[in-house]
């Protein structure tokens, strides 16, 4: 069933969408109201990660899949729209050559038959899609045909995002090696540091996360989703009902990859940068941590575990850089240990204990 | 799979002829009943012919021979061992027979189809622990065992007609939880579960449902309204029981089969069968 009726969150949602950038375009520097350029692009990248954490909700949430790998999907994304940045830089490079600084660098002379049409947008933007999408089509086949779970299946994931970062630090592979791409000069023509650019990408954002959350409530709330949770809890019943659950996997999974993908094409131009660093371990356990922490199997849990995650994280690395990752770890400890089901569910919990509390002192004793 | 490949038998298919010959009830419950396919010209449902499986040397099944009519309501009994839970599973496709061969009506080789393809053709199996789906409402689950296309583009496209719902309405009344359709199956008592798997096979309109153990488990008052409703699914569909309640048997009074060492060692009315000096040592003599 479609969701029709949007939820009555929505034009906050959407106002508030709005409101971020008119602040930074609008607002004069110096008003206490104005947004600089540091909270626009940071709200934007986290819009970004929220994306991401709700493809990887429909996945793990809804589907019982943990993947310790989304971050390859959100990398080749990034690296494929990437491309694209760096042949829009033209000249204007270190080196002013027809070709991209790394390359030139490394004393190649043309381009390599994969970047072929890179330089067009609607080719980055097929390739944003395309290319995450048969890397998990490909890899979720056979791991789920082989019927690879639980644990198993996240290890490999995470041995998958491991081998393509060290594919991609090698100059080789023709991604950059380990500085990736950066210096990017425009989008579309238009420059790409420019409040306006800016402001657009950010929009941009919200509206992907808008149009991931629409996504997922239509796949969880149709029969699709009520067989994918199926399969979550009792494989082999639904199996036995003429299911076959690697169908489901393979779909959900496929979907959730592409989600990450456009995120990551939407977060590469926001902060100027993308390396092999992207495809790090750490960055995927990071993205599971968000959707703990935010509430699993809820759609906005992991919205919620993003922003917290992320602000929580632009604090600590700027006053304790040295203590960012024990406070993941403990908070992921805390999050496994004290609230199995994230914020929303703790917020669950205190409105039973306040109903119950209430209709306590309203019964006659 | 090509379909050439599950037709072994040399017997002609007369599929025409399984219409008039399946005498189903014709209720909401019957209509859809028909399987393409399946060929029960001979009045039988299910042939099991020499079937032996044997796991590391340990013969589960040896030479076991075994046919089910249309419609009726067979028991099987037997000590642990006897190889009832194997023969399940060598029907069901989940185990392969090492020689033998196993077919539904004329024509479906068991042997050679899917598990998947086994459960589309007709044959519903119940598991001796309920397995429902606790998370989802006792509807959802009656939904989501439905029958109909199973790929994940239908079921994102799928929407409930009316007939689904009445079908699933129906089959929540015949299975007494009506009343439960909205809570998670997670909540309901251990009876209400196994009806509600046996609702989860009824309304996907088996010719065959194979019953591992159903009232295990249940209180008394349960056991009788499960045979009650075993007694009104006979003769609309086909059922095999396997069963330790001699209560229960009794209740049904179907034909009884006692397994021993993985071959019938006795078949008939429940007092003959009990009554069968070579029943009486398998149960009592060690």
């Amino acid at each position: 069933m479609l969701p029709s009726r949007l939820p009555r969150q929505a034009p906050y949602a959407l106002a508030l969408l709005l409101l971020v950038p008119a602040l930074h375009l609008w607002v004069p520097e110096g008003s206490p109201l104005h947004l600089s350029d540091f909270i626009l692009t940071l709200t934007g990248k986290i819009l970004c990660y929220a994306v991401v954490a709700v493809a990887m909700d429909l996945i793990w949430g809804f589907g019982g899949i943990l993947s310790l790998g989304h971050g390859l999907f959100f990398a080749l994304g990034g690296y494929a729209f990437g491309m694209y940045l760096m042949r829009e830089i033209g000249h204007d490079g270190s080196y002013h050559a027809d070709l991209p600084d790394f390359m030139v660098f490394l004393d190649w002379k043309t381009l390599p038959w994969y970047w072929q049409g890179s330089a067009h947008f609607a080719w980055a933007a097929l390739l944003v899609v395309v290319v995450p999408a048969a890397v998990a089509a490909v890899f979720g086949f056979f791991a789920f045909r082989s019927r690879i779970r639980g644990v198993y299946f996240s290890i490999i994931t995470q041995a998958l995002t491991y081998a393509a970062m060290l594919l991609f630090f090698r100059n080789e592979t023709g991604f950059g090696g380990n500085n990736g791409f950066t210096d990017f000069k425009r989008v579309l023509e238009f420059p790409i540091t420019s409040p306006q650019t800016r402001s657009v990408l950010f929009v941009l954002s919200g509206l992907l996360l808008a149009g991931t959350l629409w996504l997922t409530a239509w796949l969880t709330r149709s029969r699709f989703g009520r067989v994918l949770a199926a399969v979550r809890d009792a494989e082999s019943r639904a199996m036995f009902l003429g299911y076959r659950p690697q169908d489901y996997k393979l779909t959900a999974w496929v979907i959730s990859a592409v989600l990450c993908g456009l995120a990551g094409a939407l977060y590469v131009p926001q902060v100027g940068i993308i390396n092999p660093g992207e495809m790090s371990p750490a960055n995927s356990i990071e993205i599971a941590i968000w959707v703990a922490v935010g509430g699993r199997g809820t759609l906005i849990g992991p919205v919620l575990g993003a922003f917290i995650v992320n602000l929580a994280k632009t604090v600590f690395t700027s006053y304790f850089p040295d203590y960012w990752l024990f406070f993941l770890g403990a908070l992921f400890v805390a999050v496994t240990l004290y609230l199995p089901e994230g914020v929303l569910g703790l917020a669950a919990r205190v409105r039973a204990v306040r109903d119950r509390r209430a209709a306590a002192a309203g019964a006659p004793s | 799979m090509p379909s050439e490949s599950i037709v072994g038998s040399a017997v002609p298919a007369t599929t025409a002829a399984t219409a008039a010959t399946s005498g189903a009830a014709g209720d909401a419950l019957g209509s859809r009943m028909l399987q393409p396919g399946l060929d029960t010209s001979h009045h039988v449902v299910l042939y099991l012919d020499a079937i032996s499986v044997s796991f590391d040397g340990f013969k589960a099944l040896n030479a076991l021979s075994l046919t089910v009519d249309v419609g009726e309501l067979r028991c099987i009994i037997g000590p642990n061992g006897a190889g009832k839970t194997t023969m399940m599973d060598v029907i069901t496709g989940k185990t392969r027979p090492d020689s033998g061969s196993a077919f539904f009506g004329q024509t479906l080789d068991l042997t050679r189809m899917s598990e998947p393809q086994i459960a589309t053709a007709g044959i519903g199996r119940k598991f001796q622990k309920p397995t429902v789906f606790e998370q989802h409402s006792v509807f959802e689950n009656l939904e989501l065992a439905m029958s109909g296309p199973r790929s994940p583009w239908a079921t994102l496209l799928a929407r409930l007609d009316s007939a689904s719902r009445d079908l699933i309405a129906a089959t929540l009344e015949r299975i007494r939880l009506a009343r439960h359709a909205d809570r998670p199956a997670g909540l309901l008592s251990h009876g209400q579960k196994q009806w509600l798997e046996i609702g989860m096979l009824l309304i996907q309109q088996p010719r065959l449902l194979l019953l591992d153990e159903p009232v295990a488990g249940m209180t008394d008052e349960e056991t009788e309204r499960t045979a009650e409703l075993f007694l009104s699914l006979a003769g609309e569909h086909s059922l095999v029981v396997v069963e330790h309640d001699m209560a229960f048997i009794g209740a049904l009074g179907g034909k009884v089969t006692v397994l021993h060492e993985g071959a019938v060692l006795a078949e008939g009315a429940l007092d003959a069968v009990q009554a069968d000096p070579r029943v009486i040592e398998v149960y009592l003599g060690r």
